[in-house]
């Protein structure tokens, strides 16, 4: 027992989970090579990117420092500061893209919305968890509205994939408490009813623009429907085998557009095939199974809805964005989760897996 | 689920729920994966193929190239029209910082006009900003040199070469060769009618005029083509494969450029047409038509300013050569003496006697003959010697129209000429029928008498003039005027345009004998009229002046060149040929409202015979 204890212990004292572990490895190697073929093999490029990843690792393992106990502890703080910063964005914030996501801080530039992926599960998790499962109506609709508050301001920005994101990590927390079938029921019907008058009265051409294109973008292929159709151009001349690394002619001649940030998923399938998206999506699977895993053998209420919210959540990333760049769905900015350049988003995912570690390595029942 | 809760948490429970949804989550992240992955599988496996094919238009592009004109040379192998690189100073936008600076500094180094500055704008608003656009075209060299030493000063521009046509002699050679200019609207049109467009894909200029107009398919060549690959902005990227273009053909003319400059300098400014040819294949040594211009001005595009300078009432752009229609006047006699000892009019010995003029019994009308007094006893001989027109006013009469016209005909009057430009009218030939159809008369017996003279309504071309007489010279053999005699791709040469045309067969050949015979004492006897101008010839000549009057002299009064204005003044003409006894040339010069043409002809065979000594005359004649 004690030598047994002893094995684990090297991975368990440092707060790490050996198999998320290798398995996040494993995605950031494949993040390289399909960003330095995306960046047009661009050194500059790539020594940011592998910068961001350090910084990443960094904090998962700063994250995993931290115990389910602190991090309950840290919530609330955490979504105060998030909300104020929030309000702080729409009033002094900076803009980039005609998007308002940006605080200035002076040294750095900073995106409050990362913040709350964290600490919107966290404190939906810690508030719902307080209680007894399954919640109460009254409890529900109170994590409800602590989910929709900063969802709602990030829309404003606008930002609708993050706001998609926080919003599902709040209610992915709610879906695992047990909220009951009925309800969940209930509440699709109504989304689907109120969606015929909002598609009449509530839009406007524009958006109902936007919407056509995304369910046929042949009908305008030089427009808002360019993107997609040299999206799916690229997965789709990707084959079986992939037409090898480098050699993507949609990446490599520009074709594709955002091929580092959303679109590299494209990039993938071009140059990887079939075979390279097979081994994505199983890695992804393993991820989230792991992810669920130690949801499911976490020590308390909190850390079991947090862990679970945060491994869902991380689905979200990839259904979004793959749907997104393979036709599936509108465009939404979404990246793909470890593989797309850009480094808040790495790092908030990483922070995630940080505290789905802390949670795993959670000594506090065991020693009981 | 659980109605009443109990107050201590059970774990257990709660436990087991977080497990359920856990794993209910799980599968529909499965069940989610599924679509997406099947969604892929469409897309990768079911539709590779044309994702594959669209994949490729995006990135292949075929951009064709234009070949290289074939060069024209003339007999001796002088280069005539040849390609030669034009530089023109062009910008890529896209690698310019600040293009209204750099234009304001370029303009310091090379004069940039308002609208070169302003059609570049132009030009550069409806292209993509990496392609380079003309701001200049044709810098000379002292601006090319100018560029390349400040060259770094400029990111963005450059000087690029291309080849354009050049002809080297200029308005010497413009009438015969044409000349390229602009591929028009019009003319692609008619290249995709005639599925002819692909291959001028890449090509600037086509033949408008002339030779290169007529020669255009041989000249042209065959457009080559390259596969690139480029990226989204449509650079290129790298070459994956290429066909070279196929140059067009050489031609070597028959023409010799030494004859055209003698009959330029000839004709100085005066208004007239000089054609030369051979006698022994019908090529055309000398095509020269005067007022000229220089066909370069036309290759790069004509200025609105310098071509309504050649709309001037000298008409440089006509090509009087084969365009010109000028009474045949004198030149005819011997031909209608031919006709005339042919249908038994008169024969050999027949005399006549001139009074000065020639009258038909109950018309008052007096067809005047140019001596006043008249030639006294006239023959055949004397008749054409002394271009007698009461002979021949007398001899039509008796003809009639009917035969004249039919006669004519068989020495190509009325009819094209048959030359490679296509530049060419029929002129008028008169019949009974051709007066019908065009002024709606009967021909009247009158009509017929200034006929005879080479006069009335008869017009002909120089080239006809020529032609005619060439037939005559060889008693009846037919070669038709032409100007290519080779088309030359690399080491393959094809003869062309050696055919002849059925002969004139008399039925009695000694009837050539006496007009021939008539023609050299035109030249060899002291009252011959074209005796003086080749007095001292080393060289044994034959020929025959006409004169056209172009205001009618009211009855009774005579001709004064100075009383008349310069363009009432008779046209002059004179056809000759040389050696008499072998002829190897033919000569007809016109001249519009002026005198000389004897003289200038006399120029063009002693140059011809000067290179081509006759008692060293070669064999192979070409």
């Amino acid at each position: 027992m004690t030598a047994l204890h002893d094995k684990r212990s090297i991975w368990m004292r440092m707060h790490l989970d050996l198999p998320l572990l290798i398995a996040l490895l494993i995605m950031m190697a494949g993040s390289i090579m399909v960003v330095y073929s995306a960046s047009g093999q661009e050194s500059s490029m790539m020594i940011r990117h592998m910068t961001r990843m350090g910084g990443a690792i960094v904090a998962m393992i700063v994250l995993a420092q931290f115990s389910p106990a602190t991090l309950k502890r840290l919530a609330i703080p955490l979504y105060c500061i998030g909300l104020l910063m929030l309000v702080g964005v729409l009033l002094f914030g900076v803009s980039s893209k005609g998007a308002q996501r940006w605080l200035d801080l002076g040294i750095t530039r900073f995106q409050p919305a990362e913040l709350m992926k964290l600490a919107v599960p966290m404190t939906v998790a810690w508030y719902i968890g307080r209680n007894h499962l399954p919640p109460r109506p009254m409890h529900l609709i109170i994590g409800f509205m602590i989910v929709m508050l900063p969802t709602l301001l990030i829309k404003e920005q606008p930002d609708l994939g993050t706001a998609i994101l926080i919003a599902s990590s709040g209610i992915f927390v709610l879906f695992l408490s047990g909220l009951s079938w009925r309800l969940i029921g209930f509440l699709s019907s109504m989304v689907t009813l109120a969606a015929w008058p909002f598609w009449h009265y509530g839009m406007h051409d524009y958006q109902k623009q936007r919407v056509l294109t995304f369910l046929d973008p042949e009908s305008d292929p030089l427009g808002s429907g360019y993107h997609i159709i040299q999206s799916k151009i690229a997965i789709g001349s990707g084959g079986v085998e992939g037409k090898g690394w480098l050699q993507g002619t949609q990446s490599q001649l520009e074709f594709l557009p955002e091929r580092h940030t959303d679109f590299i998923f494209s990039v993938l399938s071009e140059e990887f095939g079939l075979f390279g998206v097979c081994v994505l999506l199983s890695l992804y699977l393993f991820i989230i199974g792991r992810g669920l895993y130690i949801a499911v053998n976490a020590q308390d209420a909190f850390g079991k809805l947090l862990a679970g919210a945060l491994t869902l959540t991380f689905f979200v990333y990839v259904f979004v964005n793959i749907g997104m760049v393979s036709g599936l769905l509108p465009v939404v900015g979404v990246p793909l989760p470890l593989i797309s350049y850009g480094g808040t988003s790495m790092v908030t995912l990483m922070a995630g897996f940080g505290i789905i570690m802390s949670i795993a390595t959670d000594k506090r029942m065991l020693l009981k | 689920m659980l109605k009443h809760r109990p107050t201590i948490r059970d774990h257990s429970a709660e436990a087991n729920l977080f497990a359920r949804r856990a794993f209910v989550g799980f599968v529909f992240v499965l069940g989610l994966v599924a679509v997406l992955l099947s969604n892929i599988y469409t897309i990768q496996v079911q539709d590779h193929q044309d994702y594959q094919t669209r994949s490729n238009d995006n990135r292949i592009k075929v951009i064709p190239i234009a070949p290289n004109r074939g060069l024209i040379y003339d007999r001796n192998g002088v280069l005539l029209a040849e390609n030669k690189p034009v530089y023109n100073l062009e910008v890529i936008p896209e690698e310019v910082d600040d293009l209204d600076e750099s234009l304001d500094q370029i303009s310091k180094i090379i004069a940039i006009t308002e609208q070169d500055k302003q059609d570049f704008l132009k030009d550069i608003k409806h292209t993509r900003r990496f392609k380079s656009q003309v701001l200049k075209a044709r810098l000379d060299e002292t601006e090319v040199a100018k560029f390349s030493v400040n060259q770094h000063k400029f990111p963005g521009f450059s000087i690029e070469a291309r080849l354009a046509r050049y002809y080297s002699f200029g308005d010497t050679l413009t009438h015969a060769l044409g000349y390229v200019a602009k591929l028009n609207r019009k003319e692609l049109n008619q290249l995709e009618q005639e599925d002819r467009a692909t291959n001028y894909r890449a090509t600037h200029d086509i033949g408008k005029l002339g030779l290169e107009k007529y020669y255009e398919e041989t000249l042209h060549g065959k457009v080559g083509s390259q596969r690139v690959e480029v990226n989204n902005r449509g650079r290129v990227i790298r070459t994956l494969s290429m066909i070279p273009p196929q140059p067009g053909s050489d031609l070597v003319l028959t023409l010799d450029v030494g004859l055209q400059q003698i009959a330029q300098h000839a004709l100085k400014d005066m208004r007239g047409a000089v054609v030369v040819m051979d006698a022994k294949d019908g090529g055309v040594l000398a095509l020269y038509s005067n007022p000229s211009y220089d066909p370069n001005l036309f290759v790069h595009g004509i200025s609105s300013k310098n071509y309504k300078a050649l709309l001037n009432q000298d008409r440089p752009l006509i090509n009087r050569t084969t365009q010109g229609r000028y009474a045949p006047a004198s030149t005819v006699k011997p031909l209608m003496a031919v006709l005339a000892l042919e249908e038994n009019i008169v024969n050999e010995t027949t005399t006549m006697w001139d009074p000065g003029f020639f009258e038909i019994r109950n018309v008052e009308h007096k067809w005047r003959d140019w001596k006043r007094w008249g030639h006294g006893h006239v023959d055949v001989y004397k008749a054409i010697e002394e271009s007698c027109d009461t002979y021949f006013y007398d001899a039509a009469y008796r003809l009639g129209i009917t035969k004249i016209s039919d006669f004519m005909a068989r020495f190509g009057y009325g009819d094209l000429s048959g030359i490679d430009i296509h530049e060419e009218t029929t002129a008028i030939l008169p019949s009974k029928e051709w007066k019908e159809d065009r002024f709606k008369e009967s021909w009247w017996p009158g009509d017929t008498i200034s006929v005879g003279i080479g006069q009335g309504y008869w017009t002909a071309t120089p080239i006809q003039i020529a032609n005619a007489t060439n037939i005559l010279v060889n008693r009846g053999i037919n070669h038709p005027p032409h100007l290519v005699q080779v088309i030359k791709k690399d080491n393959d040469i094809t003869q062309i345009n050696n055919e002849e045309k059925p002969p004139v067969i008399l039925e009695d050949p000694r009837h050539w004998q006496v007009s021939l015979d008539a023609m050299h004492n035109t030249v060899q006897k002291i009252s011959g009229t074209a005796h003086n101008a080749f007095k001292g010839t080393n060289y044994d000549s034959a020929g025959k002046t006409g004169t056209a009057q172009i205001v009618s002299i009211a009855q009774g009064e005579r001709y004064d060149a100075d009383s008349l204005k310069e363009r009432q003044r008779d046209n002059t003409i004179y056809v000759g040929f040389a050696p008499y006894s072998d002829p190897k040339i033919v000569v007809s010069v016109v001249l519009e409202n002026n005198h000389g043409g004897i003289q200038i002809a006399r120029q063009l065979m002693d140059y011809y015979f000067a290179a081509n000594p006759v008692n060293l005359a070669r064999n192979d004649t070409p």
